[in-house]
């Protein structure tokens, strides 16, 4: 590699990149927009549960029981009904998840010390919401249902919890990290799948592979301002879920821009295979968002479980890479691991990006097609 | 010829895509310094034999080098050897003059000490002086072929391939075009041009003519003036030449008619003027053609081209 040449490449690089609104706008505003609206929308924690009260006895003992409902924060009541059958509609409108019926009785039996039942009706349809609603529900009864009879139950075996790395178990904790790995998966990917297509499609190749330039010339020197901007934007994310969601930061910077690096070389190798490939900056378009987007969200743990994935989807989890860097993040973000722990990650990662690097050069021919 | 002086050496050269042989069984050779002219209609095969020739495309078979270099196996080696000017316009639109420039210079390793001294060379040939901040999009294609000159002789190759440098650009830039090959010839390039323009033509030392992957007839224009048309032209100025000419074309003693501007030119088969203006004489009176002006005069290469590929076909 001669560096007069590569710096050649860079620099027009550079030069291009500076005029192209269209490479700006995908290598920053995607990426920062990215980041507050999946970090906003993508939440697995529920609050604000929708629920509409039938309440036949409206006691002082049934209103604080809706009271305690709604203090817990879980439940938000929406409407009142007076009939089953108002309540009813309301699930079938969709405008409450939960209904809860209040029985005539209520507060007689309580006085009375005699066992009393609600009536809770969840909207299933949305199975992992009802889940979740149900055990806060249950647990919700239970604490007014203490409070009412002002006994203390000793259970015979007391577990007592304690969550590590993310005390209050906030999901924005662990999602935000995992998104940063999914948008540079993305970004890198998409950033560089125009750049080799781009030179085809505008009939520039033809005159670059009449020179004496070497393929990795030309690989490298388009991937350096690309890997400068893909730092950029990291350090833009990092920001980001530290300054707005407040996620904690407990490794080493260093050491994650280290890994980072190493994971968006893989990422711009894969853009870049796919850009040899396509030869038209459309096809390339789809093919690095088909091969980023899918993978990133679904099959690297991101959002879905690996472990609770059937075995076949399992194996599959194993090559992508995404997966072993949102574990990276994570564990750097919320456990404050080194470079001890997550060796295995950095050495798989490493390959990656060694391997994608390589079959670009390989595939690259300075040769038009017959 | 001395192989010392040989620059270009093309023999038995095939290229089929698929079952189409787009270059069949050509073989040339191009002297040191000499303007070679490769004439033929689109898609007769020029662009193929200089995608070759650059190292872009591998030759289904024959042989060819350019320098000491084969096509087959260090097509890599050539690259470094030659200047390319591809068909379509391909330098860095989104550049301006001299970013592109700059950027040549660097792919092409021009010496540091050169580098500036380059640069103006190019600027001042192409006459961008002041348009050298200018983006390449804005410019006209005049400007924009001869700064794609400029960039494939920025590193003062032994060797020139130019594809259809002049197509679509105005007759003065045209011509301005060649004087810039004859500047660049003169000092000892060798240049390799492709056209369809038949008058400019004439300007290359040699030519050959390519017809459907053919190479139907090699050497300088005079010669392939004068030896290829057995015969002799005539041009005929006629009232309503359109009728003239279809009436002449069915005329059995007439081997070839075609129309040249307003005029006619037809190719009778006798070359002594004697026998040849008494035949043409009898042809127009008996097609019934009010002769304006009638004179022999000497081919142009369109005349010959269009007469060799009548003999082909």
């Amino acid at each position: 590699m001669r560096f007069r040449r590569l710096w050649a490449v860079v620099f027009k690089e550079f030069l291009q990149i500076s005029r192209d609104t269209r490479v700006l706008v995908m290598a920053f505003a995607v990426p920062v927009g990215m980041l507050i609206l999946f970090g906003y929308a993508v939440t697995l924690d529920i609050n604000n549960l929708p629920l509409g009260v039938y309440d036949q006895d409206n006691s002082q003992e049934s209103r604080g029981l809706v009271t305690s409902l709604m203090r817990s924060g879980y439940f938000s009541v929406e409407s009142y009904a007076d009939s089953y059958q108002g309540l009813l509609s309301l699930i079938e409108k969709g405008k409450i998840k939960i209904a809860l019926v209040i029985p005539y009785d209520f507060s007689k039996k309580i006085k009375s010390g005699e066992k009393v039942e609600v009536q809770t009706i969840l909207d299933g349809s949305d199975a992992n919401t009802a889940t979740i609603g149900a055990g806060y529900l249950t647990g919700a009864l239970q604490l007014y249902s203490l409070k009412i009879t002002q006994t203390e139950i000793k259970p015979p075996i007391d577990g007592k919890i304690r969550v590590w790395y993310n005390e209050e178990l906030k999901s924005k904790n662990y999602i935000i990290p995992g998104l940063i790995a999914v948008i540079m998966m993305i970004i890198g990917t998409l950033l560089t799948s125009l750049v080799i297509a781009r030179e085809w499609e505008r009939g520039t190749m033809e005159q670059l592979i009449a020179t004496p330039i070497r393929s990795s010339e030309l690989i490298f020197g388009k991937l350096v301002p690309y890997f400068l901007i893909g730092m950029i934007d990291l350090l833009l994310a990092v920001l980001l879920g530290k300054l707005i969601f407040k996620i904690p930061f407990r490794g080493s910077f260093l050491l994650m821009f280290l890994v980072s690096g190493i994971f968006l070389i893989g990422a711009l190798g894969v853009g870049m295979f796919i850009s040899i490939l396509a030869k038209s900056q459309q096809l390339a378009y789809q093919m690095a968002m088909v091969t980023t987007f899918l993978p990133g969200f679904i099959l690297s743990g991101f959002i879905f479980p690996i472990f609770s994935m059937p075995a076949f989807l399992r194996v599959i989890t194993h090559i992508v890479p995404a997966r072993y860097y949102i574990r990276i993040l994570q564990g750097i973000f919320l456990k404050g691991d080194g470079f001890a722990v997550l060796k295995l990650e950095i050495l798989l990662l490493s390959l990656f990006a060694l391997i994608m690097l390589g079959i670009a050069n390989l595939i690259f021919k300075k040769r038009l097609q017959d | 010829m001395n192989e010392n002086e040989i620059a270009v050496e093309v023999a038995n050269l095939v290229k089929k895509f698929g079952n189409f042989a787009a270059v069949d069984d050509i073989s040339f050779q191009i002297k040191k310094g000499e303007v070679f002219g490769f004439l033929g209609p689109n898609g007769a095969g020029k662009t193929t034999t200089i995608k070759i020739l650059c190292g872009l495309l591998t030759p289904t078979s024959g042989k060819g080098r350019v320098g000491e270099y084969d096509v087959f196996t260090q097509s890599e080696k050539i690259k470094e050897n030659i200047g390319y000017m591809s068909q379509k316009f391909s330098l860095y639109d989104d550049l301006t003059v001299e970013q592109n420039i700059d950027f040549y210079s660097g792919i092409y390793k021009v010496k540091k000490e050169k580098k500036k001294e380059r640069k103006e060379w190019v600027l001042k040939m192409a006459d961008l002086e002041e348009k050298r901040n200018r983006k390449t999009a804005d410019l006209a294609l005049g400007w924009k072929q001869r700064l794609a000159l400029g960039c494939a002789f920025l590193h003062e190759p032994p060797v020139l391939f130019l594809d259809e440098p002049t197509s679509g650009v105005d007759p003065i830039s045209r011509r301005n075009f060649w004087d810039l090959i004859y500047s660049i010839s003169d000092k000892g390039t060798t240049v390799f041009v492709t056209t369809h323009y038949m008058d400019e033509a004439e300007y290359c030392r040699r030519l050959a003519l390519i017809f459907r992957g053919k190479l139907v007839r090699l050497g300088t224009p005079e010669e392939l003036k004068g030896k290829s048309i057995s015969g002799s032209v005539w041009e005929v100025e006629c009232k309503n030449p359109i009728e003239a000419l279809d009436s002449l074309q069915k005329d059995k003693r007439v081997i070839e008619a075609s129309l040249f501007g307003m005029k006619i030119h037809i190719l009778v088969p006798f070359a002594r003027e004697e026998e040849a203006s008494a035949l043409v004489s009898q042809i127009l009176d008996e097609n019934k053609i009010e002769v304006i002006r009638l004179q022999k005069i000497v081919p142009s290469l369109e005349d010959v081209f269009v007469s060799l590929i009548r003999e082909k076909a």
